[in-house]
């Protein structure tokens, strides 16, 4: 496998090229129905955008971190106000501040990571959540002295345009869910990401190689902050189509913590497979119980049902195949090909049928 | 020696001055001061315990020595931090083998090219062609290293699944590729077989030979290290027992009660 482009081989490049045609050509011509965008696939690339945020700080630097939900309240509130505030800025630019707001709570938080580790690091990173969320609450005007609690967010208009119906707003989260796919994917691949792996197998090893651990740990954490914000916005303006500091609570940390892990740690692929998995198994859960059951089983059971086995996937993932579905989806692969290859030499050296 | 050095010997590159490092109550290292001359190979030697390896983590800023300093080229380092050390050109392995586990052996060798890596996290994201630029230049060096360790045919596989003696070549790798001036090596040959010291004891001498870069080793095989060494320092319970050539070391009557032990 040589790269051609830069570290990009051509495996790579057919990749992109089928998830880019099967999501701007297939999918827009065949699913119809608006519930497939509204409820699964525009959250799906938002989510797995947070999921790449996490994946960076977690995956990749190896630091134990959980608020992403929080610096998605940042990024989401940061939206409302600016669009609300600076109307001059426009939806991209909007976006493109409020990931940046997202990023300074980013650094700040991150700066306990140079201190503590491992399982402290993940309570001292809890911090931002709570913080970010009572702040938002407790000064009114983040949420312009709305007093009903809910704020509704504004129509995204780009360029004077309105994107206003389901597949409109699937396509704005496709477009920056995928620029920012492939800059993750460049830093992951290049001396950034070198750097995070780095500091995350062996810090010790990697400051004597003139890795800085401050630099490289709060870069890290701004640029999953990042991530978070803007997921964070494209979540509240498209999918929610509103605002509350409530949709952002600790359960959605855990959630993106939960598609990090059983996707696959340090692994950007990963990040959608294992939001694809934790979106789609509820949904999945409830399409059984309706129709093999046909409702007998109470839907309160089958939510319950749905954390059960989400908790055993955690334990048997970590056990088994620390990697997660990334790389079992890897090792599928690697056994068809061989399997392919294999009996293919067999068809050639000897009779296809013996007796 | 027979053969002329394409480096010479010169002045010295590292000085250890009356260095003292205890932990709580445990001496490791008592009042030891020793210094390792440009493009030499340097020897530290001494029984288990004897504060060996905190030496060279004292001189590479990992331990903070409660007395004593570190100069590097004539100068006192101030403040030292294993990153200050790398940039000013010492480079190291350790013992106990410190390797990105998860990462190939490739990538591995490539976070040593980290300070020869000018461009942000920001050029990295948007593929300038200077970053490209970089990168091939710093792959290329890398799989120079590689060639020279004759360590192509594992190029991508994690380290974590290498076997231990081409895990320590592959530290070596990580620290040449640093290209610094001086390099500590703790314990480049624990664990090996014969076969695999000679070759180790051979990159060690080429890297010396060829690129002038200054060694200094922790070793135990004694044949090894005055094989090897130009000058050998002796360390036995955090104190400096013998330093010189290794025919006069072997010839100090305390290296060898320290070693053999002596009736009292």
């Amino acid at each position: 496998m040589k790269p051609i482009f830069m570290t990009y081989t051509k495996k790579d490049l057919i990749n992109l090229a089928v998830c880019m045609v099967l999501s701007v050509l297939i999918i827009p011509t065949f699913i119809k129905t608006e519930y497939w965008y509204t409820s699964i696939l525009i959250p799906w690339l938002c989510l797995a955008l947070a999921t790449i945020g996490q994946q960076i700080v977690m995956g990749y630097t190896g630091q134990l971190a959980l608020g992403a939900a929080g610096f998605m309240a940042a990024g989401a509130f940061a939206m409302f106000n600016l669009i609300l505030r600076v109307p001059d800025l426009g939806f991209v630019g909007s976006l493109i501040v409020s990931g940046l707001i997202a990023a300074a709570f980013g650094i700040l938080f991150g700066l306990p990571s140079l201190k503590v580790r491992g399982i402290y690091l993940m309570v001292a990173t809890l911090a931002s959540q709570f913080f970010i969320i009572w702040m938002i609450d407790k000064f009114g005007w983040f949420k312009n002295y709305d007093s009903s609690g809910i704020i509704t967010a504004q129509d995204i208009v780009i360029l004077g345009k309105p994107f206003t119906t389901p597949l409109a707003m699937y396509f704005v989260c496709l477009a920056v869910t995928t620029i920012l796919t492939l800059l993750a994917m460049n830093m992951a691949r290049g001396s950034t990401g070198r750097n995070w792996m780095a500091v995350r197998d062996m810090d010790i090893a990697a400051e004597s190689m003139g890795v800085s651990l401050l630099r490289t740990k709060v870069q890290a954490f701004a640029i999953s902050a990042f991530y978070c914000g803007v997921a964070g916005a494209l979540f509240a303006f498209c999918y929610l189509k509103s605002l509350e500091p409530v949709a952002f609570d600790i359960k959605l940390s855990f959630k993106i913590l939960f598609m990090c892990i059983l996707g696959g740690l340090g692994t950007i692929n990963g990040a959608f497979i294992g939001a694809a998995f934790i979106l789609l198994f509820p949904v999945l859960l409830n399409a059984i119980g309706n129709n093999v059951f046909h409702g007998a089983i109470d839907a309160t059971i089958i939510s319950s049902i749905e954390q059960v086995i989400f908790g055993l996937l955690m334990i048997i993932f970590m056990i088994y195949e620390p990697l997660g579905m990334a790389k079992l989806w890897e090792n599928l692969k690697q056994s068809m090909k061989s399997k392919l290859s294999s009996s293919g030499i067999k068809g050639v050296k000897s009779p296809v049928f013996k007796k | 020696m027979a053969y002329e050095r394409k480096f010479k010997i010169g002045k010295p590159i590292l000085e250890v001055n009356n260095i003292s490092l205890a932990f709580g109550g445990v001496k490791a290292i008592t009042d030891t001061s020793f210094n390792v001359l440009e493009h030499e190979v340097r020897a530290i030697i001494g029984p288990n315990g004897a504060g060996k390896s905190s030496m060279l983590n004292c001189i590479n800023g990992i331990y903070k020595p409660q007395q004593g300093t570190v100069s590097f080229r004539g100068q006192v380092v101030p403040n030292i931090t294993p990153n200050i050390m790398a940039q000013m050109g010492l480079s190291r392995t350790f013992q106990n083998l410190a390797l990105f586990k998860r990462m190939s052996v490739l990538d591995n060798i490539l976070v040593g090219r980290k300070l020869h890596t000018k461009t942000n996290f920001l050029e990295v994201a948007l593929q300038l062609p200077k970053v490209k630029k970089e990168e091939k230049l710093n792959r290329e060096r890398s799989e120079e290293i590689i060639s020279f360790l004759e360590i192509e045919d594992i190029k991508d596989t994690p380290v974590g699944k290498l076997p231990y003696g081409l895990q320590k070549k592959v530290e070596l790798g990580r620290a040449l590729a640093t290209d610094s001036s001086i390099i500590l090596l703790d314990e480049p040959m624990a664990g090996m077989n014969v076969e695999e010291k000679r070759d180790m004891c051979r990159f060690i001498l080429k890297v010396n030979d060829e690129l002038g870069t200054t060694m200094v080793l922790i070793e135990h095989d004694m044949g090894v290290v005055m094989d090897i060494s130009d000058r050998v320092v002796v360390l036995d319970y955090g104190k400096v027992i013998g330093d010189g050539t290794p025919d006069e070391i072997m010839a100090n009557q305390k290296v060898i009660d320290a070693y053999l032990g002596v009736e009292h």
